[in-house]
């Protein structure tokens, strides 16, 4: 292959997507710049601070896990656990099931996006809807999530237009303000009609066995109003030790996510309904995914699971900004997808081996991460591993340096090729290896000058 | 990246790691380098049987090449002086990256000890050495290009003190400066669409402030930028900090001449 993959999908990009692509995500880092930058003093200090408390969580699953558990149950949930993805599905489709249960709410939750429960569930028959706006778009129009925080980065609103149009939404119209009213009018009933909500969490304390969910369109509240049964899909990830951790956190989340103070809407649920309360849904079912976490956790990249899904790495990345969320060709883009995707891939890790290629390793990923994830550590210790697992993908484009390494141990070699190096500006351009040939096709070659400054440094001693 | 802990230097002997890129490429910065230290006072080694930091391999996957490399350097550059490169990237790869490498080896140790005494020049000249106002005069409008290896490193707010005390001197801040030029090594030619996008933007954002030289103390990014540059009709004069550096002590005694 040329080119990564990454950089083909790029180069057939439409000049449109990718503007709204760019547009959007700098947006998104500039609100968060300003939210931090004008609250606090110091928020490195507080991102560091973060990335502890989620670093200890993760560390201390062992003791964490069997604590949220017996806390859950005490709170009057039931647990349950899936190994991997069909698992989880399973567990979902058994509870609607054994209920006859047919209809469900979903809110936004990046772990089912993972499992692909939404297509499970409605090969099984069971209508799955989901009521994030921009996840319901993305339904409608069979597509697939493009950004961890705002799924339809790459939409713009004539074509979600033209989408409701052909989904019986009302005649065309492309003003924001009644694609929302057509969409709210439309998930009303909804609502209504489900037996049962799903959700995810952003956190789940151990201390308390309280969970909390962030959304801005209060659609999750909308979700768990009506139904009977609540089913909350959580990463084994997602735990952390105390309450009180959760103010650093959503402090955080909010504002490196969206630019938020806080978002909208902050649910903290302990449980299903109780006896003093006039409605909420009956039944709690927590189901804890590990779908490969504990393989990462075992690794030397366990530190990506601190990632609380904010979506900061892909708005700062100037990769991400070129090759949008889908050239990633997985659930999670960008930065912290380049990481996870590869490590949740499993067998098919070298299938995925490119993705931590697409990066320069410039480190604004890791600047700007509310936990503090050294990112760019992380995609060079996978570079390493797709190599020794001998991927193609990984490899595709990059000169081999097995002679380069010979060259670089050998001083004499090395002056040798410094005095003959020049022969590189008297090939002609199509007989040049293809790395070069890249080179300098797209940016010319200064003159070479090898061995130049060694001469001028002996001259310098001599005198 | 978090700021490494180094020994503050002992005297001023220092070894010099004129970088592969200068070696092939750019001899007149690492001869900047040489003059810029000497005028400081320093009595500098050049260690002959130097070749590359062994970054390429390192960013590119293959550790085990990239160790190799990493092995002569280590030997290469023997002894307790400061090692000092005219490059936050190489300089990067000493203090960082090689130890990330040699996690599970067990000359870890070596690799350690020459990490600890490697600096970026600028980093040395202020953090080092503690100078921190630059003598002479440049008349000059630049950019300064915060290579993304100096991020979260000592060595960008190194150059930017002493290019700011240089008289006649002005740094031009231009938009979007803490994003990368596009360069990353074998990035470059593996992504040669993404990596020109966004070579090209930083040279948007650059050239809107005109000014007369984009400064940075990594010749790689330079070598990107000036290419793209060149081969988009919109040429534009690169110069490495030790280039500034020496032609403003030059200017000084031409004066006083």
């Amino acid at each position: 292959m040329k080119y990564q993959q990454i950089d083909q999908f790029a180069a057939g990009l439409a000049r449109e997507k990718r503007a709204a692509v760019y547009d959007g995500s700098k947006a998104g880092y500039d609100s968060r710049y300003k939210a931090l930058f004008t609250h606090y003093t110091a928020p490195d200090e507080l991102r560091h601070l973060a990335g502890e408390i989620k670093q200890h969580a993760i560390e201390n699953l062992d003791t964490y896990l069997p604590q949220v558990e017996a806390k859950l149950q005490e709170n009057g949930a039931k647990v349950h656990w899936a190994a991997d993805a069909r698992e989880a599905c399973e567990a979902v489709l058994k509870i609607m099931r054994d209920r006859g249960a047919t209809k469900m709410v979903k809110a936004k939750t990046m772990v089912s996006e993972e499992i692909e429960l939404a297509h499970f569930l409605e090969k099984e028959g069971v209508e799955c809807l989901e009521t994030d706006l921009g996840e319901f778009i993305v339904q409608i129009d069979h597509d697939h999530p493009s950004h961890i925080v705002k799924p339809i980065i790459h939409k713009n609103r004539r074509e979600i237009a033209t989408s409701f149009e052909k989904n019986g939404l009302g005649e065309y119209n492309d003003d924001p303000g009644t694609i929302t009213r057509r969409a709210r009018q439309y998930l009303r009933h909804k609502y209504l009609a489900a037996d049962v909500a799903l959700t995810g969490a952003n956190f789940l304390s151990a201390e308390s066995g309280r969970m909390v969910l962030v959304t801005n369109e209060g659609n999750s509240r909308f979700c768990l109003a009506a139904t009977k049964v609540h089913i909350a899909l959580i990463g084994i990830e997602k735990i952390v030790a105390r309450d009180r951790d959760l103010a650093v956190l959503l402090n955080l989340l909010g504002r490196s996510g969206t630019g938020q103070q806080l978002t909208s809407y902050t649910e903290f649920i302990t449980g299903p309904k109780s006896a003093a309360q006039p409605d909420g849904p009956e039944e709690m079912h927590v189901i804890f995914v590990d779908n490969g976490r504990t393989d990462v956790l075992e690794s030397d990249c366990r530190e990506i699971l601190r990632c609380i899904r904010c979506g900061a790495c892909l708005n700062v990345c100037p990769v991400y900004r070129q090759a949008s969320g889908h050239a990633y060709r997985a659930v999670y883009p960008g930065p912290v997808g380049a990481v996870l995707s590869p490590l949740l891939a499993g067998k098919k890790f070298p299938e995925m081996a490119d993705l931590p290629k697409a990066s320069t390793l410039c480190g604004a990923c890791n600047e700007v991460c509310p936990v503090n994830i050294p990112i760019p550590d992380l995609l060079l210790r996978l570079r390493d591993k797709g190599k020794q697992a001998g991927s193609a993908a990984a490899s595709a484009a990059t000169p081999p340096m097995g002679g380069y390494a010979i060259l670089a141990t050998q001083p004499a070699a090395w002056k040798a090729a410094l005095s003959m190096g020049g022969i590189i500006n008297a090939v002609p351009t199509p007989l040049l290896p293809q790395a070069a040939k890249t080179w300098v096709e797209t940016r010319g070659l200064p003159p070479w000058r090898g061995g130049q400054f060694r001469k001028w440094m002996k001259q310098r001693k001599k005198s | 990246m978090s700021p490494h802990e180094r020994h503050r230097p002992n005297g001023k002997r220092v070894q010099l790691m004129a970088t592969c890129l200068c070696d092939a490429f750019f001899d007149d910065a690492a001869a900047a380098t040489v003059e810029v230290l000497e005028y400081l006072g320093c009595e500098i080694a050049f260690p002959e049987a130097q070749t590359c930091c062994g970054q390429p391999a390192f960013n590119g996957g293959d550790w085990k090449a990239s160790r190799k490399v990493v092995r002569h350097t280590v030997k290469t550059f023997a002894g307790e002086e400061p090692v000092v490169v005219p490059s936050g990237s190489c300089a990067a790869m000493m203090f960082h990256g090689a130890l990330l490498e040699f996690e599970k080896e067990p000359d870890l140790p070596q690799v350690a000890q020459l990490a600890s005494r490697t600096w970026e020049l600028a980093d040395f000249i202020v953090n080092g050495l503690g100078v921190t106002k630059w003598p002479g005069r440049y008349e000059a409008t630049v950019a300064f290009h915060r290579s993304c290896h100096s991020r979260g490193t000592a060595s960008g707010p190194a150059a930017l003190t002493l290019l700011g005390s240089i008289e006649g001197l002005k740094v031009a801040p231009f938009g979007e400066g803490e994003q990368c030029c596009g360069f990353g090594g074998t990035f470059s030619v593996a992504f040669p669409t993404i990596s020109q996008a966004m070579g090209n933007l930083k040279l948007d954002h650059v050239l809107a402030t005109q000014p007369d030289e984009i400064v940075s103390a990594d010749m790689s990014c330079l070598m990107h930028m000036g290419g793209l540059a060149a081969k988009g009709g919109r040429p534009v004069k690169t110069r490495h900090i030790a280039q500034i550096l020496r032609d403003s002590l030059k200017n000084a005694s031409a004066t006083a001449r």
